[in-house]
């Protein structure tokens, strides 16, 4: 079965929501809407305090190509714009919206009725990409528009859907595919037009069995489509990693993924694109993992963005009095909040409650060296050496040893018997290795 | 409700601990201490009884009074340390000497480099060096084995890997390998039987404790290198050469146990098998050609030292590296 080839890990799966259809949230009484609910710059808010909006209704431009529109996810009435602390721990501004009634824009198609026919060419599908404020939502949040338009001399060949879901816990993807496969299929075909591609490879890692069988059954007639089923191993979703899995392809270092030939979207993403093209939706809601071992109703809530967390939390039971952790994702990539008033936003897809048991790192001792984490890291890197480097500055020799290749993903911890905190020096080192790397371009420049 | 926790990710950990792989180590080295107990009787019982208090105890000692710092005796490494000397050394072996080999791998070769992680060498080969090279009528006086034991102190004989060196072409064509196998042959006690080692190696790869790669290119090297010196007294002779260079003496003990030790060995699996490599070619020049019968202590020890400059080197793999179109 297929998989990348260097490193990864297998981390318990705790799929405890595997099989749960997906539920709509409550409608919140008040959203939260922050300006930067994607990579690049922060949207640019085109409403004031007292204004009242529709479901649908643009609040915030996209401001620049790397940033994305922003749109409101209830209707009601702007109480207040001002900055909050989001999911990623600094203070962003947003805009504070109370709810009144569900009134949608007239533009937007709620009829669940599939359509399947575009007339739209590949510039007006981007542009419409563009207007509805996708961003890829398996995560990193980056403007999906920005993916579809490569630079002119790199030809995108195949595309590739990230259907793999390797962090554990999160269900949210599983569910959509049940749930929403013809519309997934129809999102993959748009997309294959916006960037004129001819193949795609959907990959599913096979702890999803029922999804792998559904998607192959809805594509057995066309030969465009390939459900690819890929051994369980994290972090398969990580985009040069899917890419190496696929089509054994390895993105070189510093280069952009589509210099492989693929361009990789997320399954959630591909469906987004269909009810913002079919449907003319801009993305106001997505599929939210509520989870952890100790909630009495983990799920996957459909739910408006910018709905503060505890109210997610409530629906899937209430928060257990034994919680020790609150997690936006999952449980390698994820972050943790103290704040249950954090709003959830395009990027949050899941919220993994955990226990007080589980929720505390245990003291660090000496390295061994046993090379666990050089095995683990997918990317050929030594973390051990990474973190002991940043340990003592010695950042030249970081970045010798690549540590800006580094893609966060947490193996070398995970893997760690003696307990080191090799992400979090590596992290830091990384940060500040680019920021000499972006310095001595500039110089030279 | 707890006061809840924020820390940046993983959140998650796979739950090995430092301890559980050193356990696992010793799990590993029952098969072998059974047998051991088997042909030496109770002395191999005592030998490593002695040797692991006494390396618990010097750790203990050194840590709480001498460094005045945390203490570490549970983390298995200490118990490692004393299991492995012991394994190494004969059964008949006067118990104060098993102590002074205890406080030599201990105190110099652990403690003195900064304890655990930072250690140079495999501290309980430093250990056995040092015995060997201080006492060495009495570390190369090997007991003959005998079902539980019985008559162990009456005979002691040449060790098989005495009648390779002096390469008596007929002599060695009449070994039985199968005794190499199962460990009725003098030697260090834990050394003698290869097929509880061989179990050993199979739980800790396994258990994921340790790689293939440092124990298969040393043994795979010392039978290539064997058959080569060996091959012009015929194919079948050299086998048996062969063969009894990879069963015989501390050879699967040491590539098994010894070599695969974390903090001395190196990090990749490039430089893993290259260490494997040059400990398998040092250790045939030793047993064949220079003054000592058996060289894998020395090899694995030279290679040891080495070990920092193969982790300079040796790289990983990096991802996208060789970029594949096509």
């Amino acid at each position: 079965m297929k998989t990348f080839k260097i490193g990864g890990v297998h981390p318990r799966e705790n799929k405890l929501t595997a099989g749960c259809a997906i539920t709509p949230a409550p409608l919140p009484q008040q959203v939260v809407v922050t300006l930067s609910q994607h990579i690049g710059a922060p949207a640019q808010c085109v409403v004031a305090k007292g204004d009242t909006v529709k479901v649908g209704t643009l609040l915030a431009q996209a401001n620049g190509f790397v940033s994305a529109n922003i749109h409101s996810p209830v209707s009601g009435v702007v109480t207040k714009i001002d900055t909050i602390t989001d999911g990623t721990g600094y203070q962003k501004p947003a805009i504070f919206i109370t709810a009144e009634g569900d009134v949608w824009e007239e533009s937007i198609d709620r009829i669940e009725t599939l359509i399947t026919t575009c007339d739209l060419d590949a510039q007006a599908i981007i542009e419409k990409i563009d207007q509805m404020g996708i961003v890829g939502i398996g995560g990193a949040t980056f403007p999906t528009k920005v993916k579809l338009m490569p630079p002119p001399n790199m030809k995108p060949e195949v595309l590739i859907i990230n259907a793999v879901e390797c962090e554990p816990y999160l269900t949210n993807d599983h569910a959509l595919m049940l749930a929403k496969a013809d519309e997934i299929i129809v999102g993959i075909e748009i997309l294959m037009k916006a960037i004129n591609v001819h193949h795609t490879y959907i990959g599913i890692e096979e702890n999803k069995p029922d999804a792998i069988e559904l998607l192959k059954q809805k594509t057995a007639h066309r030969n465009d489509i390939e459900v690819v089923r890929l051994q369980c191993r994290y972090p398969q979703g990580g985009e040069k990693q899917l890419i190496d899995a696929v089509i054994g392809r390895q993105v070189a270092s510093g280069a952009l993924p589509v210099s492989t030939g693929a361009i990789v979207q997320n399954v959630a993403t591909a469906y987004a694109i269909y009810e913002a093209v079919q449907k003319n939706k801009p993305l106001i809601e997505r599929v939210v993992t509520v989870t952890g071992k100790s909630l009495t109703r983990p799920g996957n809530y459909l739910a408006r963005m910018g709905m503060p967390i505890s109210q997610l939390i409530e629906a899937a039971g209430g928060l257990p009095d034994d919680t020790g952790k609150i997690v936006l994702g999952g449980p390698m990539m994820g972050k943790a909040t103290a704040n249950l008033d954090t709003p959830t936003g395009k990027g949050t897809s899941g919220i993994l409650v955990i226990p007080d048991t589980e929720a505390h790192r245990q003291e660090p001792s000496p390295c061994i060296r046993c090379a666990k984490c050089v095995a683990a890291c997918p990317m050929g890197l030594e973390p051990y050496l990474l973190s002991k480097l940043v340990a003592k500055s010695d950042l030249e020799t970081a970045e010798d040893r690549r540590i800006y290749d580094c893609i966060e993903c947490g193996c070398c911890s995970y893997s760690c018997p003696a307990h080191r905190p090799l992400l979090d020096y590596i992290r830091l080192g990384k940060g500040r290795v680019m920021a000499i790397m972006r310095a001595r371009a500039a110089e030279k420049k | 409700m707890n006061k809840l926790v924020v820390s940046p990710s993983p959140h998650a950990h796979s739950g090995l601990s430092t301890a559980q792989c050193m356990y696992g180590v010793l799990i590993a080295l029952i098969p072998a201490f059974l047998v051991s107990i088997y042909f030496f009787g109770i002395n191999a019982l005592l030998v490593t009884a002695t040797s692991v208090a006494a390396c618990v105890l010097f750790e203990y000692l050194i840590q709480k009074y001498l460094l005045k710092g945390a203490l570490t005796i549970t983390d298995g490494t200490a118990v490692l340390t004393g299991v492995l000397l012991a394994f190494n050394l004969p059964s008949n072996i006067p118990l104060w000497i098993v102590i002074v080999g205890a406080l030599f791998a201990i105190g110099i070769g652990k403690m003195s480099f900064g304890g655990l992680g930072n250690n140079i060498f495999n501290p309980a080969l430093a250990g056995r060096i040092f015995l060997l090279i201080s006492f060495p009528q009495q570390m190369t006086t090997w007991p003959q084995p005998s079902p539980w034991g019985a008559g162990v102190d009456g005979i002691t004989g040449p060790t098989t890997l005495n009648i390779l060196k002096q390469g008596n072409v007929e002599e060695i064509a009449n070994i039985d390998v199968i005794n190499a196998l199962i460990g009725n042959y003098g030697g260090s006690f834990g050394e003698v039987s290869a097929i509880a080692l061989i179990i050993g190696f199979i739980y800790l790869i396994w258990r994921n404790i340790i790689t293939w790669h440092i124990p298969v290119s040393i043994i795979l090297t010392v039978f290539l290198f064997s058959m080569a010196v060996s091959i012009n007294h015929g194919l079948e002779y050299a086998l048996i050469f062969s063969e009894l260079q990879i069963f015989s003496g501390g050879l699967l003990l040491g590539a098994i146990f010894m070599a695969t030790d974390y903090v001395t060995s190196p990090m990749t699996p490039g430089g893993m098998i290259l260490y494997g490599v040059l400990i398998g070619i040092i250790t045939v020049v030793i047993r064949l050609w220079g003054a000592y019968p058996e060289g894998l202590s020395f090899a694995i020890f030279i290679m040891n030292g080495a070990t920092p400059l193969i982790n300079k080197y040796m790289k990983p793999k990096r991802f996208g590296e060789v970029v594949k179109h096509g």
